[in-house]
């Protein structure tokens, strides 16, 4: 903080004035001081990152948000905003003498124009009350991920959140349109206009996935998708993984683009079936769900293409299912999975990583084999269709010994994404968690250049700070535009070695 | 100025192998280009751009060159990186739908190797353009209701910095969230960010069938703007909704592109056809614009939310008749996206445009002049110019700066002189 003079607060290490404008602002029932109350607010979906916030405020309208942002940008004191806190990457972790921004508060649906196929809504909006809120207009909203029943739209924004379904709908980025956000100085304004057409650059694509480093979302309007028609999730159980990869390949290669295509291993299932059994075919080494969405009359033909490729690749039991309630009860097993193996062990790592949809069978051979060198037990479950891997690495946290070996594992999936050509995260998003593996992925001219974005909007690094990249960029300095030498230099001050 | 020209060009020719004077084919709006480099590789398109930037040279990156005369020609320009030799298809994983190209490739190249394994990227573009002109241009037509513009088909880039820094964002997997998205900000930035030099698509499947569902409406725009709503949320999945109106006021045609399988297809045009009362064609009606063009006269393009539809054809017919002009309207109208096309000699454009702007001038839309003759542009009333509203014009400016702090890359050619 520049500002010395200004007295901390015993209970929450905030500046005094800092937690009096706040109080102005937002109103006295909405700023957290109290310690106890603050650590509810110390993590999000990773638990593994703690951090309790200097302050908590939970504003109301976009110009409080403008006015809390203002007040930390004239303190110069850090500031993070947080959705429904599921996120899996540490993307929400406070900073110790930040305020934590929370948008709950704001979660009204303001609009839905249904001939435009367009909803206006506010950040804390959850993401399954949009679609809700579009039902009755035969309309639904096609990002979904896992945790949509409580995730907010605001986050999904955020992290350009994706969901089993992104294969063939496309992530939060191509569905949103249009953003009013609070830049990192306080200012509303808006990116993009709600008609998908970009009047200069296309600062709403480079904002949405941004991770909160580069302003506050207030509101945002989305693009509504038609109900399909007809939907139909097919099961196939396999007695390999390798079989069921097959499937998957010959699906694409027959130029089909299912809704989701998702597998399961063996040890997922397990924990699936007895945390909701979820009644999958018995003793199979592998599930496969291919949901198939749109007009009647294609879904029929890709129906029976899909059944038949399923058998040709060896599985020994295909279900298919067209109502919506047995649909959900498939469903149940899969979007258990995380949960679920939580039974199997007493803590675990969910990894994120991507590789060529053409290289998951070489990946899973080699996951494999990590888990057996490291004696770490690994489940699989993943987005198939566009080789998002979600390895949950199961470990037993008491042991110090085991913890450290579940942490190497982890990393070394990572890395074998990152050789197959992959990623390091296909929709939980970097974060805090995942920034030491970015110099892996990308050179230091790439993360340099990232940051150029960062320091248009957000020079003085004050807006979730300590996010995605490793190494903060010095926004003054322009590398090799620099004509004289540092103020430092010249004056005595430093030397150059 | 002749010493300091022979040192650019000594250096530029250390950079790059194929380096040439400019002529007076290279010239962009009458200003001929001192040095047309041609970089064979990303090493020496790096070397270029560092050169360039010793020397404080303009730059202007060049493709086939069909849309350096739209928008704002570039207030300077020294060099022109010409990307026609960096024009290979670096990979194409048909198994995981993408390809990896060279800026310099031209499209009908490279669909047609995609088309060998089934496969496309999904824009209705010139087939003479290049990759790298697509992307900086942000061109689309028809099937952008469906597949969006070349920043959703995106899903990394590789783009050399004004002071010659290459860099990359995104990667070869379609899902991917790490770091920024740096396609996003290069995708329609006309040079003016950096230089692009290759572009991984996601790809979709070449559509096994497809069916035209057209009809013509009779000068109502209630009625027109419904039917237009009907297609585009139908769930029977249109891949593109086109309509146009060849004079202010008078009939327009509406035509609905449907793909998929064989059978599909026929059961759901058919189905299209009774809700539109339209008829089923195999083939596009003769107006149907697989290619967006200006053809030496003013384009203006006017995005809206679509319930604004008929609001929007009324407010052509009455900015036309106030001005005396006669426009054709044309465009993707399920996407919320028209055009306006006027002759070369159509006579009071910049009246239309400002007479547009004001009955159009809310915040859900934007009316912009994508490309005009200069005497069109000298016209346009100020501030707003070619653009007219451009919200976050600050930003804006302060990506320009960090990216290019001298101003050096195709220097004007965006709003308020950036």
């Amino acid at each position: 903080m520049a500002d010395t003079t200004v007295m901390a607060t015993a209970a929450t290490g905030a500046p005094v004035a800092l937690t009096a404008a706040m109080t102005r602002i937002c109103g006295a029932s909405n700023v957290v001081t109290d310690p106890l109350e603050l650590r509810t607010y110390e993590c999000d979906g990773l638990t593994s990152h703690r951090v309790t916030p200097a302050l908590v405020v939970l504003p109301g309208s976009a110009e409080q948000v403008a006015a809390v942002v203002s007040e930390c940008a004239a303190h110069e004191v850090p500031f993070v905003a947080r959705g429904s806190g599921t996120g899996l990457s540490g993307g929400a972790v406070p900073h110790s003498e930040g305020v934590l921004i929370v948008m709950t508060r704001m979660r009204k649906i303001l609009e839905i124009d249904a001939v435009a196929r367009r909803a206006v809504v506010e950040p804390g909006v959850t993401n399954l009350a949009v679609t809700e809120a579009a039902r009755p207009f035969g309309m639904f909203y096609a990002p979904d991920p896992s945790s949509q029943v409580v995730c907010s739209v605001g986050g999904n924004v955020a992290e350009n959140s994706g969901g089993a379904h992104c294969l063939k709908h496309g992530f939060t980025v191509n569905h949103v349109l249009g953003l009013e956000i609070v830049t990192p100085a306080g200012e509303l304004t808006w990116l993009g206009d709600g008609t998908g057409v970009v009047n200069g650059y296309d600062l709403l694509g480079a904002f949405t996935g941004s991770e909160g480093t580069l302003g506050i979302v207030t509101k945002i309007v989305v693009k509504l998708t038609p109900a399909p028609q007809a939907v139909h999730l097919v099961l196939a159980a396999y007695h390999s993984m390798e079989a069921g990869g097959r499937a998957v390949s010959d699906i694409i290669g027959a130029g089909i683009v299912p809704a989701a295509i998702e597998m399961m291993d063996a040890l997922s299932i397990e924990a699936a079936e007895a945390a909701v059994h979820c009644a999958y075919p018995q003793g199979a080494a592998a599930v496969l769900l291919v949901e198939l969405d749109g007009p009647a009359a294609e879904v029929e033909a890709e129906l029976a293409t899909v059944r038949s490729l399923c058998a040709a690749a060896g599985a020994y039991e295909i279900r298919a299912a067209d109502d919506p309630a047995e649909r959900a009860r498939i469903w149940a097993g899969r979007k258990s999975a995380f949960a679920a193996v939580g039974r199997l062990s007493p803590a675990y790592i969910v990894q994120d990583g991507v590789v060529p949809r053409t290289a998951l069978g070489e990946v899973l051979a080699r996951i494999w084999e990590l888990s057996q060198e490291a004696g770490i037990r690994v489940a699989n479950v993943f987005h198939a269709g566009d080789g998002n891997l979600h390895p949950l690495v199961l470990y037993d946290d008491a042991s110090a010994s085991e913890t450290e070996a579940a942490e190497v594992l982890s990393g070394a999936i990572l890395d074998t994404c990152i050789a197959y050509g992959g990623s390091i995260t296909g929709e939980h998003g970097v974060g805090l968690d995942k920034s030491r593996y970015m110099p892996k992925m990308f050179t230091a001219d790439d993360l340099d250049t990232m940051q150029l974005v960062r320091c248009a909007f957000d020079p003085a690094s004050l807006c979730n700070p300590g996010k995605i990249f490793p190494t903060p960029r010095l926004c003054g300095e322009v590398p090799g535009h620099r004509r004289a030498p540092h103020p430092a230099v010249a004056s005595g001050q430093a030397e150059i070695f | 100025m002749t010493s300091s020209r022979t040192v650019s060009a000594d250096s530029l020719a250390a950079a790059c192998s194929v380096l040439r004077e400019g002529e007076a084919d290279d010239a962009i709006d009458g200003v001929v280009p001192a040095f047309v480099a041609s970089p064979g590789d990303v090493g020496e398109a790096a070397a270029l751009l560092r050169a360039a930037a010793s020397h404080d040279l303009a730059v202007v990156p060049r493709g086939s060159g069909s849309r350096l005369g739209w928008g704002v020609p570039p207030s300077r320009c020294d060099l022109v990186v010409d990307m026609l030799r960096m024009d290979a298809v670096v990979e194409h994983a048909a198994g995981d739908l993408v390809a990896s190209v060279q800026a310099g490739a031209r499209m009908n190249h490279v669909l047609g190797m995609l088309a060998a394994s089934g496969q496309e990227i999904a824009l209705d573009v010139p087939g003479t353009a290049t990759v790298g002109g697509v992307v900086a241009s942000g061109l689309c037509g028809p099937r952008r209701l469906r597949y969006g513009s070349p920043r959703d088909l995106l899903i990394g880039i590789t783009v050399v910095r004004a002071d010659g820094t290459v860099a990359k964002s995104g990667g070869k997997v379609v899902k991917n969230v790490a770091g920024y998205d740096l396609g996003k900000l290069f995708a329609g930035s006309a040079g003016t960010l950096g230089l692009i030099t290759q572009a991984t698509f996601r790809l979709h499947p070449l559509p096994g069938a497809r069916a035209f569902v057209s009809t013509t409406f009779p000068a109502d725009s209630g009625l027109v703007a419904s039917s237009v709503a009907a297609a585009a949320n139908s769930p029977l999945v249109a891949s593109a909704v086109e309509l146009y109106r060849p004079v202010p006021a008078g009939p327009v045609s509406v035509s609905v592109l449907l793909e998929g399988s064989r059978d599909g297809v026929a059961a759901r045009a058919g189905a299209l056809a009774e809700l539109l009362g339209g008829s089923v064609s195999g083939e596009p009606p003769a107006w149907w614009p697989w290619g967006i063009e200006a053809d030496g006269g003013t384009l203006i393009r006017v995005s809206f939310w679509v319930s604004a539809l008929a609001t929007v054809l009324d407010a052509v017919s009455a900015a036309a008749a106030g001005n005396h002009v006669t426009p054709a309207v044309y465009g993707s109208a399920g996407a919320g996206v028209l055009y306006v096309g006027l002759p070369p000699d159509a006579g009071d454009v910049a009246g239309f445009v400002s007479s547009l702007r004001l009955s159009l001038g809310g915040p859900r839309g934007s009316v912009v002049v994508v490309a005009a003759p200069a005497a069109v542009r000298a016209e346009l009333p100020l501030p707003g110019g070619l653009f007219g509203r451009v919200p976050s014009l600050g930003l804006m400016r302060a990506v320009k700066d960090q990216f290019d702090p001298g101003h050096r890359m195709a220097p004007g050619r965006f709003p308020e002189g950036i």
